[in-house]
């Protein structure tokens, strides 16, 4: 097993050697960069959403953002280390008890809300 | 032909490319992987290379073994298998191959020993349907149905499909594509699965049904006894 995990520390290291990962987590609004291929061209596209669960762990970690476009709720799932994640921006941070807030999508509109957490909190919360 | 190689099954992982996409590999580690002895046309009627691999403890070794092991000069192997070549393609007696032995891109071959899965029913073993969930069909869900005919045939077919012992046999997947290689640690990442389990042997040759690229280094890519420096034969363009 200790191959394996040396093969993926290296290639996290080799992932995250230009870009930072912000700390985020569920019931944080989070925007992020995709890299979109356009025929021959590459431009970057914005996906700003509700992060609703991180899943997986080291380099197979994934995390699901869902958003409401055009009054349908979507959900896009990204690698965390994929290299067509350009960037990931911190918009707001959630107050949530949940890990997963997967009951976010029975809810629409006020009820979907999620409160803001305040600085304070993040520090004690943060791990 | 070139010869191929022993390697131990890692695990797997997965590997990001430059263009975005993710590769599942399985890791196979080269762990010692040294030429034995040589098969001859004159004294054997074919050519080919016993290769070993691993390092057997001297006390587990039979005797007659050892004597084979101290006429290579090389330490007591844990697994042995030998490997068709062409008589140019022989490497020396003592030789370790590196994995370098293996171009990036190319395609090989991977034969191992599958997962054992003990007695196995018709379901899981060939596929079959089963029986319904209802509809008066009571404890035999799983059952492998009719074997056969009535009073005509008056008995079932040999090879008929029927429960019995699954997986622990010898299988080769073809065509597997070599995403890195990494001499110094010995390490070859194959994309895809890989018969057998983590920790199982596995042997490694060029694949038949693909043609062999232009830079891969023939006779092959390895240590020759003594000298610690990598000493292959065609100093290979690609390497790194």
């Amino acid at each position: 097993m200790n191959i394996i995990e040396e093969i993926n520390k290296e290639q996290i290291a080799k992932l995250t050697a230009s870009k930072e990962i912000p700390d985020f987590g569920p019931g944080d609004t989070v925007q992020v960069n995709v890299r979109v291929k356009e025929g021959e061209r590459s431009r970057v596209q914005a996906y700003e959403g509700v992060c609703i669960a991180r899943n997986g762990g080291g380099i197979n970690e994934s995390f699901t953002v869902r958003k409401i476009s055009y009054g349908e709720g979507v959900e896009r799932v990204f690698p965390l280390y994929s290299p067509l994640v350009e960037s990931i921006k911190v918009v707001r941070r959630g107050k949530v008890r949940r890990a997963k807030l997967y009951y976010l999508r029975d809810r629409r509109g006020k009820s979907a809300r999620i409160t803001e957490r305040s600085e304070r909190r993040t520090e004690s919360d943060g791990e | 032909m070139r010869s191929g190689v022993i390697a131990k099954k890692v695990g797997m992982t997965r590997v990001f490319t430059d263009a975005g996409e993710h590769v599942p590999v399985t890791v196979l580690k080269l762990d010692n992987c040294q030429v034995v002895a040589h098969r001859t046309l004159e004294k054997n009627g074919y050519t080919a290379l016993q290769v070993g691999v691993g390092t057997a403890k001297v006390k587990n070794v039979s005797k007659a073994e050892r004597g084979r092991f101290a006429a290579a000069k090389v330490e007591p192997k844990k697994k042995l298998a030998e490997f068709r070549v062409s008589p140019e393609h022989v490497i020396p007696v003592g030789a370790e191959i590196t994995a370098d032995h293996f171009v990036v891109g190319q395609f090989v071959d991977v034969t191992g020993v599958t997962t054992g899965k003990g007695f196995a029913g018709g379901m899981k073993r060939w596929n079959f349907g089963g029986l319904r969930a209802s509809h008066g069909v009571s404890i035999s869900h799983r059952s492998i149905g009719s074997t056969g005919g009535r009073q005509d045939p008056g008995k079932t077919f040999k090879n008929k499909k029927m429960p019995g012992h699954l997986g622990t046999e010898r299988v080769t997947t073809q065509n597997l594509r070599v995403i890195q290689t990494d001499a110094e640690r010995g390490l070859i990442l194959v994309q895809g699965a890989v018969p057998g389990v983590a920790g199982g042997w596995i042997m490694v040759r060029d694949a038949v049904k693909r043609a062999l690229p232009k830079e891969a280094p023939i006779p092959g890519a390895f240590r020759e006894r003594g000298n610690g420096e990598a000493a292959a034969a065609t100093e290979g363009e690609e390497r790194a």
